[in-house]
């Protein structure tokens, strides 16, 4: 990836997060079936597969990329990823709105508004053993980086870094939001599945 | 897995087909978006619509209980899994009158955000929605540190008495006054003594040896309060007899409606049992059984198990429950 994310290099980026979610599905499902109900997988392999065939079409600039990426997510997923994941990516567009290619500072406002999102949304703080555990220190990964001068590339790394131990974090806690809430101290020592596509979804790039 | 079907990606579809045709005298089945499930002459003018949905895999719930009586629309999702807001905003349209409409939904975080995402959909297109949360489930103990309570087999009787007061002409507060009174009189709780197997996963949701059952266990095989050896069918019945009756209000001489429901995979037989032991605690404590209703209404694919459902009655849910329903699952007085 290059160090700007300009309308092809963001639908190179989806068609990657595509590809991955696609190569996890079992996993994913895996983790889901241990501490909630066994569908994060497909649920997400058939969401961004609606995604990828709409890639083909024409976009102005990676907002309308990344808006489309949100409205199937919410048409397409269901479940709570699906209005979770497409409130992360319509916050994210609307962030970058009127850019036509994404600098570091373009990539971590994207994240902020996607971690903000989320957590609004599902109304969850950190530590709850959710996704947001993977979106917000991701945000402040990516806001340090692109501080420091990073490009796109390095932005998205440091985020995907971020997400990937938030990711791992989730493991040794309780879970107080979503069906692993109903575990107590049983869902200590699994990882939050939707950390995990988080983590996957940032780290795609790479 | 060996399971009654053609391919597991078919399996809503294909169930759904069936269903709209073994029903096509009460209702009518849309595949786009999918899927709707609407009463046959919907909307009915002036009537309050009822609109309910959540994954698949409970049937008979929701599908079951669309007709005259019960509910305008069911939407159902993907096994176990939500259904989008879209096929949600495409069954409020179908079925609004004008009158406003009540989405009856299963307090589970996807059912909430993909109705909540619906009903702010419907209203940008000016259709007024209420929401009715069910929340029975007594398994879950301390609401501050989960997702809060689940919605269990109490949603049958919500979806009864709230459909009975919107075929009466009850107004749109009205139906959703009632709905959110019967939840908050309902206490449901679960057990499982074998798990079942979502189609498209292929394996068990979990597992229990052959002594083992599982204690508050939720409609999606999600794991409840504890895991302990079997016992008889009284003392398991005491179990979860015991925490619904601890979180009642309810006292020696008020009036309850019992629900003893199967997840799937229990014989009626074995439900008896269950219910012939809630009737003898029941009786014990002075209280009144005034309605009851044993069979497999909400149920977790072929999950053996069941749940225990008091609702504490007044004369007027007493009344709306007896009205006339004419649904695939529930039939009286039509």
């Amino acid at each position: 990836m290059a160090g700007v994310l300009d309308t092809a290099a963001t639908v190179s980026w989806i068609r990657a997060i595509g590809a991955v979610i696609a190569e996890q599905e079992q996993h994913l499902t895996t983790l889901d079936r241990t501490i909630g109900d066994g569908d994060h997988g497909a649920n997400m392999r058939r969401g961004f597969a609606a995604v990828t065939e709409k890639l083909d079409g024409e976009f102005a600039d990676p907002e309308e990329v990344l808006k489309t990426v949100a409205t199937t997510l919410i048409s397409t997923v269901g479940g709570a990823s699906g209005p979770l994941y497409g409130t992360a990516f319509l916050k994210g567009s609307m962030a970058v709105k009127g850019r036509a290619e994404l600098d570091g500072a373009g990539v971590a406002a994207f994240i902020r508004g996607a971690a903000d999102g989320v957590k609004a949304r599902g109304k969850a703080e950190a530590g709850d053993k959710t996704m947001v555990d993977a979106w917000l220190p991701a945000a402040e990964a990516a806001e340090a980086a692109a501080a420091d001068g990073a490009d796109a590339q390095a932005v998205l790394s440091a985020a995907a870094a971020a997400a990937r131990k938030g990711a791992e974090e989730t493991e040794p806690i309780v879970a107080r939001k979503g069906r692993a809430s109903y575990l107590g101290e049983r869902a200590i020592g699994h990882r939050d599945p939707g950390a995990e596509s988080t983590a996957f979804i940032l780290g795609a790039a790479e | 897995m060996k399971k009654l079907i053609n391919d597991p990606e078919d399996v809503v579809r294909e169930s759904v087909q069936g269903f709209g045709h073994a029903h096509d005298d009460i209702l009518t089945v849309f595949e786009e978006p999918p899927f709707v499930i609407a009463r046959k002459d919907a909307p009915v003018a002036g009537k309050v619509a009822l609109v309910s949905g959540g994954g698949s895999g409970h049937e008979p719930l929701h599908g079951g209980f669309v007709g005259r009586g019960m509910l305008d629309a069911a939407v159902p999702g993907p096994v176990f899994t939500s259904p989008t807001p879209d096929p949600i905003l495409a069954a409020t349209k179908a079925v609004d009158s004008g009158a406003g409409v009540v989405h009856i939904v299963k307090n589970y975080t996807g059912d909430v955000l993909n109705f909540e995402t619906a009903a702010d959909l419907a209203l940008a297109e000016g259709i007024e929605v209420e929401t009715v949360l069910v929340d029975d489930d007594v398994a879950v103990k301390d609401s501050l540190y989960t997702a809060g309570r689940r919605g269990v087999a109490g949603t049958m009787l919500v979806e009864k008495i709230a459909g009975a007061a919107a075929e009466r002409g009850d107004d749109l507060a009205a139906v959703a006054e009632i709905g959110r009174r019967v939840n908050a009189n309902t206490r449901s709780m679960g057990l499982a003594l074998a798990p079942c197997t979502v189609p498209h996963a292929g394996e068990p949701s979990f597992t229990l040896d052959e002594t083992e059952v599982e204690i508050g266990i939720g409609i999606h095989g999600e794991p409840g309060r504890e895991r302990i050896a079997i016992e008889s069918a009284d003392a398991l019945t005491d179990r979860l007899l015991e925490p619904i009756l601890e979180d009642l209000p309810i006292a020696s001489g008020d009036d309850v409606l019992v629900l003893v429901n199967g997840m799937g995979g229990t014989p009626q037989s074995e439900l008896y049992i269950v219910y012939r032991r809630v009737a003898e605690v029941l009786a014990e404590r002075g209280i009144s059984v005034t309605r009851k209703i044993v069979g497999n209404y909400v149920t977790s694919l072929e999950m053996q198990g069941a749940s225990v459902t008091l609702l504490k009655l007044d004369a007027e849910m007493t009344e709306l429950y007896d009205a006339p329903v004419h649904t695939a699952a529930l039939r009286w007085g039509l």
